[in-house]
């Protein structure tokens, strides 16, 4: 677990970890937002409970009977009422303020130097690359789920190990795919996001959000990621008998990788199996490269 | 003829002697709230059972006992379970036992649809749950039954009409309450001068006849873009399933309301009669939960911020949202300067009652959070909302029934429970609901999406504790039933008329157990003998 914790704190941010307690920071321009606006609610929260639930032990203690309290006979005051109407409704309103800030950051999808179409299906996903840098990008799309051993793994009465499904240090058991999506760092990319069949979620923490993938409904949402890594998630909307089994892995090259790693796919220009994502001399992830396609095989 | 069946029973005060007679044909609102309330308990173990194959399914990684499809049918079940057949039928089985008593009432308004209305249950369950052993099983796609997934499952005719007979039954059931409280309250007992318990049920009555409809018609528009060729929901024909979520949550979020209104009411009879000392400003309460159930219709969508709305609509849904932590918040504040300044004693229901303040709060804490919306976008369908719904509905709900089984069963049976037993209870629940829940707080902010049958070793911890609680909490339920049946059928404890030193209300003014027939004649009202002091100052 120590070695777990070490590799979340280093490279990449391997979230989840074990015993993880909080949302992750996350790794992109907005997700701080909700990061921050977790620990802000959250610590108005404790220090409602500590004067509440403080309040409420005192008088448990004080007022018993055991100890000889004659109960008083008052059941009114305007002016506590009062107070303790006016203060709540400060807090929220402060809070309000904050969310509302964070939310109109994320709507504002404009200025986006690329654009990705993501697809849901039982129980996989689809990425369609539409553009980059202004260009229209064609036939660079591919299908992207559960890697197979996960998949063998995962079967019931498998005898396999979860423990033992790994991507170099890491533990990816359900959270890898055959291919992932590979996306620049330092570009605001636009998702366009639905499905086919049922709805999914497309969620992954370390972006910040998540954007349900709705039949006959286009949504859309953006990101901006800082830092090269793996990133991982899952589908978060309830699917089918697989919804448990269509994780989400976001590769975040440099824009010199991307645009190498780009030129490769297009040339190809096959749909599906096309060729295998170059491998990334992003510091963070060589090892998971290389075993994201030792999956694939 | 109505007149005349309870014409014959003015002569005795005794139950019909045949059972098929007394249970089977009863008008009597006792054993209504009897069946009601031996129903409920009977689901609270069935749903039960269904949430013990989750968490064992949920105790390690890796799937040992049940197909990812049937763990499906499972959370589904549980929901549907735990919703329409504990909580529910609990809440309207307090309220066919309590409300006459409370109003100094002879019986409900309409005795002959109270049994209807309890009879059609037993039928919507069978139904419902004959799912489970049918070629394509029961329903998998979640209480919720968002399409199209839901149009995938084969089961989804009798679901739809086991809904519907569910909604007929809470439909008849609000009716008849709406109708006693209005009309059957004895002289002298003014509206504002009702217990909160009869306040907060006649606001739920009122919620149920609004939003119950509203279900049914969801429901029906699912049944016919299945089997009639319909396209409300379904997008190659036009339709859009984001419609169908803002219909169902237009119910859904009144209903969570309907299981919490009354629990509200509950808690303000206990801790007063334990802590000896009028409710703390009894018309704010009584406006509280009026303001909330307005509240509960305009914020449906807090359900749906992942779903794409528009910028407008997620920031009005925030706002109105994260108004009714207000009305929350005063009735809480409430709770505690009721205490303050009393002279307590811990008893199993005091016991029940002071856990549900607290951990009731936690739960709109974490409400609270959930309703600020980028913030929603980390925990929406994760374990957050799981955590959170389960520490407003069993710490919440769920505890408050406790709390109220405990407080009036001296009542209803005329013996005291084993306190002893009780304790024992409550020590076990309150523990290891934490030990369930709690975790599950982490493991929503670490990612865990809600609704999987496996995960990833990253949340093996928590999830193995969640499971480790959750089998105690539910085997701590088995000493629950061991008390109510100690108490039913051996207990040799007598109980008073008047329970607890301090209880004040009509309905501790008849004998216990309270005589098959009550108030036949109108009781005089006193207003000190009413529980919640002095209104008008
Ligand atoms: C302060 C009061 C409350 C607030 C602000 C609040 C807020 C919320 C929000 C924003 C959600 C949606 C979360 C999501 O899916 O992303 C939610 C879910 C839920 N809440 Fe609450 N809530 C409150 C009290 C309650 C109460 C009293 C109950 C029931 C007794 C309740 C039951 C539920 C349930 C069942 C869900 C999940 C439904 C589902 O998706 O299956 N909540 N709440
Ligand atoms: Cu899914
Ligand atoms: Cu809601």
């Amino acid at each position: 677990m120590a070695i777990v914790l070490a590799l979340g704190a280093g490279i990449a941010q391997a979230d989840p970890h074990p015993w993880q307690l909080n949302l992750t920071r996350g790794v992109t321009t907005w997700s701080g937002e909700p990061y921050f606006l977790n620990n802000v609610a959250f610590g108005v929260c404790v220090v409602i409970g500590v004067l509440v639930f403080g309040a409420m032990f005192i008088a448990m203690f004080r007022f018993r009977k055991s100890r000889g309290a004659v109960p008083e006979k008052w059941s009114h005051n305007t002016t506590v009422e009062i107070v303790w109407t006016t203060i709540p409704v400060i807090i929220l309103m402060v809070l309000a303020y904050l969310a509302t800030r964070g939310l109109v950051s994320f709507a504002n999808t404009t200025g986006a130097q690329m654009t990705v179409k993501v697809t849901g299906y039982q129980w996989k996903w689809r990425y369609d690359y539409v553009d980059y840098q202004g260009k229209p990008i064609s036939k660079v799309g591919f299908m992207s789920k559960l890697d197979a051993l996960s998949d063998k793994t995962r079967q019931l009465g498998s005898g396999l190990d979860p423990y033992a499904v790994k991507t170099g240090n890491e533990n990816t058991y359900l959270l890898n795919v055959d291919k992932p999506l590979v996306l620049p760092i330092h570009t605001k990319v636009r998702f366009v996001i639905t499905s086919d069949d049922v709805i999914h979620s497309w969620f992954v923490p370390a972006f910040g959000w998540k954007m349900d993938a709705i039949p006959g409904i286009v949504n859309t949402a953006w990101t901006n990621i800082n830092v090269p890594g793996t990133y991982r998630g899952q589908c978060a909307e309830l699917c089918g008998q697989d919804h448990g089994f269509m994780p989400i892995v976001v590769k975040a090259v440099s824009r010199a990788d991307f645009a190498k790693w780009l030129a490769k796919q297009e040339q190809a220009s096959a749909p599906a199996p096309a060729a295998p994502p170059a491998a990334a001399s992003s510091a963070a992830a060589p090892v998971a490269v290389a075993s994201v396609q030792g999956g694939n095989g | 003829m109505a007149h005349e069946a309870t014409h014959d029973h003015h002569d005795h005060h005794h139950a019909p002697q045949g059972f098929f007679q007394r249970w089977v044909m009863s008008t009597n609102h006792k054993d209504i709230g009897t069946l009601y309330l031996i129903f409920s308990l009977t689901m609270f173990f069935v749903g039960g059972s269904f949430a013990m194959v989750i968490r064992a399914e949920l105790f390690k990684p890796g799937l040992q006992l049940v197909q990812p499809a049937f763990f499906n049918e499972m959370t589904t079940m549980h929901a549907l379970v735990m919703i329409f057949g504990a909580i529910m039928p609990a809440f309207v089985g307090l309220g066919n036992w309590m409300i006459p008593l409370m109003i100094g009432a002879p019986d409900m308004a309409l005795p002959r649809m109270n049994n209807l209305s309890f009879w059609i249950l037993p039928f919507a369950f069978t139904l419902l749950l004959s799912t489970l052993f049918l070629p394509g099983g029961g329903p998998a796609g979640g209480w919720t039954m968002y399409p199209p997934l839901s149009l995938q499952s084969d089961s989804l005719a009798y679901v739809v009409f086991a809904i519907h007979l569910m909604g007929i039954s809470s439909i008849m059931g609000a009716i008849n309450i709406i109708a006693t409280i209005l009309n059957m309250r004895a002289p002298g007992m003014d509206l504002l001068k009702m217990p909160v318990f009869v306040w907060s049920w006649l606001i739920t009555a009122f919620l149920l006849i609004a939003v119950m409809p509203v279900l049914a018609g969801a429901v029906t528009m699912l049944l016919t873009d299945k089997y009639f060729g319909t396209s409300f929901f379904n997008p190659h024909g036009g339709g859009d399933p984001v419609l169908y979520q803002h219909v169902f949550w237009f119910f859904g979020h009144p209903e969570v309301y309907i299981m919490i209104l009354p629990a509200f009411g509950i808690i303000s009879e206990i801790v007063p009669t334990f802590a000896r000392k009028p409710i703390f400003g009894y018309k704010a309460m009584v406006y509280a939960i009026a303001s909330i159930a307005f509240l509960s219709f305009i914020v449906w969508a807090h359900h749906m911020f992942a779903v794409g709305l528009p910028l407008g609509a997620d920031i009005f849904f925030m706002y109105a949202t994260m108004l009714i932590a207000v009305p929350t918040g005063v009735k809480v504040f409430n709770w505690v300067a009721t205490m303050w300044g009393g002279s307590m004693t811990f008893e199993t229901p005091m016991l029940f009652a002071i856990a549900f303040i607290i951990l009731f709060t936690i739960g709109g804490f974490s409400g609270l959070m959930l309703a600020l919306v980028p913030a929603d976008f980390q925990y929406h369908d994760t374990y957050f909302v799981v955590a959170h719904f389960h520490y407003v509905l069993v710490t919440g709900a769920a505890f408050a029934i406790m709390a109220a089984t405990y407080y009036w069963l001296p009542k209803w049976t005329g013996h005291m429970y084993s306190e002893f037993w009780g304790k024992v209870h409550f020590w076990c629940s309150v523990v290891f609901v934490n030990v369930l829940f709690f975790p599950q707080h982490f493991l929503g902010l670490a990612g865990m999406p809600r609704r999987i049958p496996d995960y990833n070793v990253a949340f093996a911890n928590f999830n193995m504790i969640s499971s480790i609680g959750g089998f105690l909490f539910g085997a701590s339920q088995l000493i629950f039933l061991g008390v109510i049946v100690h108490c039913v059928f051996f207990s040799k404890k007598k109980a008073a008329d008047r329970v607890w030193e301090s209880a004040k209300g009509l309905e501790w003014t008849v004998p216990s157990p309270a005589p098959h027939h009550t108030f036949e004649v109108p009781p005089v009202v006193h207003d000190e003998e009413l529980a919640h002091g002095h209104v008008n100052d």
